[in-house]
Formats: C-alpha cells, sequence, structure tokens
C-alpha cells in the first residue's frame, strides 16, 4: 500500500521528478486559476448580481469574517494569504472525489511546503508591521532565557502543521483502501464522507492556525502601546 | 529466526502496541473537551459560534497527538526503515 503519492514516480530525468503529488497539485492549481478567471469575468456592484458571483462573494466575505474575528486585524492584509491557504487544501480535498484523483494534501511533501510557507510568512508579517527590532524582541518577550524555547516552539510549529494534515488526508484514503479489500459494498462511501469532513475541518483549521501565528507576529505592537496607555492612565 | 522475522515481528507488534496506547489519551481529551463545550453552550448559548470555533481548533490540535502516532504506525507497517537493513 501507498502512503505517499510521491512514491508513483511518472518520469524522471536527473534531478527532475515528476511524481504524482506534482501532477495532482498542478491539477488543482490549474482548476483553481482557471476557477478564478472564469468567475471574475463580468463582476458588477449593482443589486442585480449573477449567480457567480453571489457564490463567489459568500465565500470571500466568509473568510473576511473569520479572520477579523480570530485576528482582531482590520487591515485585511492576512486575507490574501489565509485565504490562499485555505482555498487550495479545500480545492484538493474536494476533488479527490474524483475517482483517480489523488490528493496532494496527502502528501507530506506538499503539506511541509505549506506549513514552510506559513513559517517564512510569520516574520514577514511581523517585521512589516512592528520593524526588525521590534519582532526580534518578541523571541525574548517573558524573559531571555525564553529564548530557545521560543526557537523551539516556531521550528516545531511548522513540523506538527505538517504531520497533522498529512495525516489527516493520508489516514482517511487509506481506511477507504483497507475497507475497499474488506467490505468492498457502500460502506467505503460512508468513511470517504467522514474522510471528506476532517478533510474540510483540516483545511480550515490550517487557516486559522496561519492566522493565529501570523496575527500574533502582528498584534504584539498593539498590545505593547495600550498597556503603556493604562499605565500612563494609572 | 533470522534478523527478517524479527524485524517483520517487532514493526507489528510496536505498530499494534502505538495505536492502541497512542489514541487513549487523545480520546480522553476529546470527551473531556466535548462535554465541556457542550456544557458552556448550554450556559450560553448566543457564544455558540465562538465556542464551535475554538473547540474545532481545540480538538484538531489535540486530535494530532493521536495522528503522530497513526503516522507512525503507518511508516512502521508500510514504509519501514529498517527493511533496507536487512533485505537489500
Amino acid at each position: 500500500m501507498n502512503i505517499d503519492p510521491s512514491e508513483i514516480v511518472y518520469f524522471e530525468w536527473e534531478f527532475v521528478r515528476i511524481t504524482a503529488t506534482l501532477v495532482f497539485t498542478w491539477i488543482t492549481m490549474m482548476v483553481l486559476a482557471v476557477g478564478a478567471f472564469f468567475l471574475t469575468r463580468n463582476l458588477r456592484s449593482d443589486t442585480k448580481i449573477s449567480r457567480r458571483q453571489n457564490a463567489m462573494e459568500a465565500l470571500f466575505t466568509m473568510i473576511n469574517d473569520q479572520i477579523r474575528e480570530i485576528s482582531q486585524d482590520k487591515s485585511g492584509k492576512i486575507l490574501p494569504f489565509a485565504g490562499t491557504l485555505f482555498i487550495f487544501i479545500l480545492a484538493s480535498v474536494l476533488l479527490s472525489l474524483i475517482p483517480g484523483f489523488i490528493s496532494p494534501s496527502g502528501s507530506l511533501n506538499t503539506t511541509i511546503a505549506l506549513a514552510l510557507s506559513v513559517f517564512f510568512a510569520v516574520p514577514a508579517y511581523g517585521i512589516s508591521s512592528q520593524g526588525i527590532k521590534g519582532y526580534l524582541k518578541d523571541y525574548l518577550k517573558p524573559t531571555w532565557i525564553m529564548l530557545p524555547f521560543n526557537i523551539i516552539s516556531e521550528i516545531s510549529r511548522v513540523v506538527s502543521m505538517a504531520i497533522r494534515l498529512y495525516g489527516n488526508v493520508m489516514s482517511s484514503s487509506i481506511i477507504v483502501g483497507i475497507l475497499v479489500t474488506i467490505v468492498p459494498l457502500l460502506f467505503p462511501v460512508a468513511l470517504q464522507l467522514l474522510g471528506l469532513l476532517t478533510g474540510v475541518i483540516q483545511a480550515y483549521i490550517f487557516a486559522v492556525l496561519s492566522v493565529v501565528y501570523i496575527s500574533a507576529a502582528i498584534r504584539n505592537k498593539d498590545n505593547n502601546l495600550s498597556e503603556s496607555n493604562e499605565l500612563k492612565e494609572e | 529466526m533470522d534478523s527478517m522475522t524479527i524485524i517483520g515481528m517487532t514493526s507489528i507488534i510496536v505498530a499494534g502496541f502505538t495505536i492502541s496506547i497512542g489514541s487513549i489519551a487523545p480520546a480522553l481529551g476529546e470527551g473531556k473537551a466535548v462535554s465541556q463545550a457542550l456544557a458552556s453552550m448550554a450556559q450560553q448559548p448566543d457564544e455558540s459560534s465562538t465556542i464551535s470555533r475554538t473547540l474545532f481548533v481545540g480538538l484538531a490540535m489535540i486530535e494530532s497527538t493521536a495522528i503522530y502516532c497513526f503516522v507512525v504506525t503507518m511508516i512502521l507497517l508500510f514504509a519501514n526503515p529498517f527493511w533496507n537493513l536487512v533485505a537489500g
């Protein structure tokens, strides 16, 4: 049994390896890009909007509201990053309903890449909002003794995010694979439904966690300001 | 017993122990979290959206410990790194 679609290699030439993960990631990207292109044609700002625009606005409003509630950040800077993560993982999970499609988020390579993008986005957002000095000060936050632990938590966060998404998506496909050999009729469908539910929740969790981490890097400055204001008032 | 048999046997036994012991604590923790969340939702129905969102995130965090055990089990069963030492 295959626990990672990267083990299926379609094409290999020196250091270039075209694996199933890569191909299905490209398919997902293509579906998203073409879908986004066609959905954003003929956008209108009056009250008579098309059904496509309505669906897209509903999705956008949902993501935006969730991010605002979690991060308390009004600027909307996190939306492009976290929204893309959510839509990509959601699409790659939902497309796995199509027979023969292997979800790219069931591969450790994809999930590590996604987690690494969060890993690099956190300092990028942090530095852009409070400067290099202000961001680096966060690592010394309670005391300087916590410095190694802060660095460790930064790294272990990547590992846990990657393995959580990989394990959840991979486990549902493995369970369906095992059940097909035991009870081939109807039962795998029910478990595939359950796998779909877990996949959607994991997409949500991944996006929420990235929002939480980024907003923790952004927010510190405002907290300090409010704290110093409170001190002055006292 | 040659070394291949020993590796296969220990891998299968340890895989079973890993997933069974490793899923006890997350199951207890998730049950506790859900019961607490339901109790607080019954007390404050207005806050149910915030509670359920936090609950889902928390459940995923708790569940990840069980998922780590599952990944280790799957590696032991289907992608055992110790096979390459004896079966080359």
